[in-house]
């Protein structure tokens, strides 16, 4: 099966290689109109074919490397160093992104499923495609090329083939670790078709601006798997890492955030293009950005350039990423120079309070927060560079420069959509603004009466302080948002006669964009109630004998047993607890410590209740080694559970703002015959 | 009708003032935030790249030491500053959990602030820029059915905010 996989990974080179030379001699032909042998057309088309066959023969290399793991093909040094025989199937499949080398294979599976769709899809505009395919031929030539030179994941061990393999990594050992990875990836990697699509219309001076419809799914598509991806390790570290907390600004966390962020702000001022023919530079550049910080990411994650707790792919290949980013980063500039001309905007902002400068203002704020992350991750490599006094940035700088940053771009995700186009009149922003104020005000005091306090023991507490204004302004945002459904539905209602929320149902569909994009909004805000509520957690850590007790908030917890257990996996630790409250016994908890037969490295497997108004979250420690009594360490974490259900939201929003709005001509028909408007009234509520 | 309604904001801004002001004031004292605080502000030396106050690994020599370490300092009664000195003295400058405010390290604390404030006024004077070169139109010669047309246009979408997207 090695030599199967290595044969798969050359072929899928050869092809990629000639994807990338034949559609760039097509493109050539095409662009110059000299004469060949072949048509460019037909060149192109065979380079397009061979993109497809990528896909096929990296399939083939990931089918390879899992069912060599699934059949404990020790022979292969990759699956020795990741897999045992005692692994559980499910953990098989993560045997293929546990390390360097298979996470890169991931890597070009998920480049190579994208292409293919981009390539089957051609017939929507086929220059821009043939452009994008052979732009991201050329990424696949670069992955491809470390996966045979440089990182193979069939290298074949030398020496004796031994019985057993060193166990996947006890952290990757957990349901969520099988799709984590994968989501992460589908986001890093989709960045490259808009990257493609957007190098492709500058390169050919693409007019109008079709290009960015066309990428719009897909940078959504990807956002939204990023987005997943992040929530997910989130969660994976709240759960596993067993710690309390969901976000350490670990570079390597900090790496998958950054390109979210530059994303971010492309999806939004990409309506300025569309809308008003804005932006068109700052748009190109930003998804470049984007593009170059996936990379980045990677050369954090593998490199080994940073330290981090995610050091379980650490290798050499980072010079081959240096030269990648360098040379993209050239191609990028060279290309933007040469066409630059071809980005002239339209239009430009006319008013500081509009919606144009809103947007731009949310730009500016998502890129400051890029760089206040890019700044902390790399200062202590500058500061050893500089200085030679290597120094730690982690939590309490992020929390301090970073926390008033998104704080900012929360009231701003309040404020955008209470502007006008162009410019706004004092009258529109004094009737719009109130609501959102008293519930400002309001929330203001909710929260100090509820008994938040910033300032106590003689000393300000930056974390309740921060909780009071995230909870103020989330509240506000909430109301403008709302207020705009609201509006809305009720103009909307009017015409049609139906109930408010029928309205609103109607007024979604006929706008799936925006409305979506206000869905995810809401998301963001319940997120950041979820985020506020960390500076309200508490815990108790105590050594407990049988019956013993440990009370954390309103929850009593009785030790009713510990014992051990033993599988061919892992053996296990773990106590059982009666959980009281109000003097009622509730549920039991069972948190659990294991340590892994291969690896013999330890996990922890923490209990959870979650509730909407907190976690009850307990550690088991381990046993104190002088008397055998285990150590609990019990959390109670309000509001957690907002944070999931913030990202279902946005997982929602997403998938509506991506369904295309039901046309005006769809929705008259759907108005009962009787109440029917005038069209004028009817296409849009008075939205477009 | 006027002097009265801005009285009426007044008093209202006033009392919202004295309450957040009172809710602020009324702070409950915790003997134990300052050890807390102080251990969010170090790392765990053990590699775990864990805050020293959330590093759970049971037998781990570095904590422990560590956190008797804190505890003495704080029992002896020295400032915070010194405490925090006394660990860069035993384990370096990575055991602090941020860069310090003072030398080189003060570059980390500014450059994200300066970036952001020199972004946010670059920002505005380019607006500002773009709205005072922007061609000033000739007024048009009033028509009624274009003046109707605009007041229809602006009564319906007001009904909605005047927004679109």
């Amino acid at each position: 099966m090695a030599t199967f996989g290595s044969f798969a990974l050359l072929i899928a080179l050869v092809l990629a290689a000639y994807n990338l030379l034949a559609g760039a001699v097509a493109l050539r032909l095409l662009a110059t109109g000299q004469r060949a042998f072949i048509s460019p057309e037909r060149l192109a088309d065979t380079a397009r074919r061979a993109g497809i066959a990528v896909f096929v023969a990296v399939v083939a290399a990931a089918f390879a490397l899992v069912y060599s793991a699934f059949t404990n093909d020790f022979s292969i040094t990759y699956i020795t160093e990741h897999s045992n025989r005692a692994l559980p199937g499910a953990y098989k499949f993560a045997v293929m992104w546990s390390g360097q080398e298979g996470s890169l294979l991931l890597w070009a599976l998920m480049l190579a499923a994208y292409g293919f769709v981009l390539r089957l899809t051609h017939k929507m505009d086929v220059k821009l495609y043939a452009y994008a395919g052979t732009i991201m031929a050329a990424v696949q030539v670069f992955f491809l090329a470390i996966l045979n030179f440089a990182a193979s994941p069939f290298a074949l061990l030398k020496g004796q083939i031994p019985e057993d393999g060193n166990g996947l990594n006890p952290l990757l050992q957990y349901p969520e670790m099988v799709i984590h990875p994968p989501m992460l990836y589908l986001g890093y990697v989709g960045f490259c078709v808009p990257f493609c699509f957007a190098l492709g219309a500058l390169m050919m001076r693409y007019p109008g601006e079709k290009w960015i419809r066309i990428t719009r799914g897909w940078t959504m598509v990807a956002w939204l798997f990023l987005t997943c991806g992040i929530f997910l390790g989130m969660h994976w570290a709240y759960a596993v890492l067993g710690w309390g907390g969901y976000w350490g600004w670990d570079p390597v966390e900090n790496a998958s955030f950054m390109p979210w962020l530059t994303g971010t702000a492309f999806l939004h001022s990409v309506m300025m293009q569309e809308k008003k023919g804005m932006m068109k530079s700052w748009n190109v550049w930003l998804i470049f950005a984007t593009f170059l910080l996936t990379m980045l990411g990677t050369l954090l994650t593998r490199a080994g350039l940073v330290s981090s707790v995610h050091a379980f792919a650490q290798s050499s290949i980072g010079m081959w990423f240096y030269i990648f980013m360098l040379a993209t980063l050239c191609v990028c500039i060279f290309t933007y120079v040469l066409n630059r001309s071809h980005l002239q905007s339209d239009h430009h902002v006319e008013s500081l309070v509009s919606r144009e400068s809103s947007f731009l203002f949310n730009n500016l704020v998502l890129l400051v927060a890029c760089f206040v992350i890019l700044w902390g991750t790399l200062f202590p490599i500058l500061s050893e560079y500089v200085v030679g006094n290597k120094v730690t940035v982690g939590a309490p700088f992020y929390n301090t420069v970073a926390i008033p940053i998104g704080l900012f771009l929360l009231a701003l995700t309040g404020v955008g959509p209470l502007l006008a186009w162009r410019s706004t009149s004092l009258k529109s922003i004094r009737r719009n603004f109130v609501p959102p104020f008293i519930a400002f005000w309001a929330m203001v005091i909710v929260v100090l009466a509820a008994g938040d306090r910033p300032y106590h023991d003689g000393a300000w507490d930056s974390g309740q302080f921060y909780a009071l204004v995230a909870f103020s302004t989330a509240i506000s945002v909430l109301t403008a948002i709302l207020s705009e459904f609201l509006r809305g539905g009720g103009v909307i209602r009017k015409q049609t006669g139906k109930n408010l929320f029928a309205s609103i149902l109607l007024l979604t569909r006929r706008n799936t964009r925006r409305y979506g994009g206000y869905i995810i909004h809401i998301g963001v805000v319940v997120i950041v109630i979820g985020l506020a509520g960390q500076a309200f957690n508490r815990n108790e850590e105590k050594e407990l004998n049988l019956h013993d007790k440990i009370v954390v908030g309103p929850y009593t917890l009785e030790c009713i047993g510990f014992s051990d257990d033993s599988n061919a996996n892992y053996n296990s630790q773990f106590a059982l607890f009666d959980v009281y409250k109000g003097g009622k016994k509730q549920f039991q908890m069972s948190p659990e410590k294991r340590v892994y037969q291969a690896s013999q490295q330890p996990q922890t497997m923490v209990a959870i209740h979650s509730v909407p108004e907190w976690d009850l979250y307990v550690v088991y420690e381990g046993l104190n080694p002088g008397n055998g009594h285990p150590i609990v360490k019990a959390y109670l974490n309000p509001l957690v559970s907002w944070i999931w259900v913030g990202v279902l939201m946005i997982i929602g929003g997403t998938g509506i703002a991506l369904f295309p709005s039901i046309s005006p001509a769809t929705a008259s028909l759907r108005v009962p015959a009787t109440r029917t408007v005038p069209t004028e009234h009817a296409t849009d509520g008075g939205q477009r | 009708m006027r002097g009265r309604k801005v009285t009426f904001w007044l008093k209202a801004g006033q009392a919202l003032a004295l309450a957040v002001a009172v809710c602020f004031t009324l702070g409950a004292t915790s003997p134990e935030s300052r050890f807390t605080n102080l251990n969010h502000k170090l790392m765990c030396t053990c590699s775990c790249a864990e805050i020293l106050g959330e590093c759970n690994h049971v037998g781990c020599t570095f904590s422990t030491e560590e956190l008797a370490l804190l505890s003495t300092g704080l029992d002896a009664g020295s400032s915070d500053s010194v405490i925090l000195d006394s660990f860069v003295a035993k384990y370096g400058a990575v055991v602090l959990a941020a860069p310090t405010k003072q030398g080189f390290d003060l570059v980390a604390w500014i450059a994200p602030f300066a970036v952001f404030a020199a972004a946010l006024l670059g920002t505005i004077l380019l607006i500002k820029h773009w709205s005072a070169s922007r061609p000033q139109t000739e007024p048009q010669m009033a028509i009624p059915e274009m003046d109707a047309m605009r007041e229809r246009i602006r009564r319906e979408t007001d009904e909605d905010g005047g927004f679109e997207q």
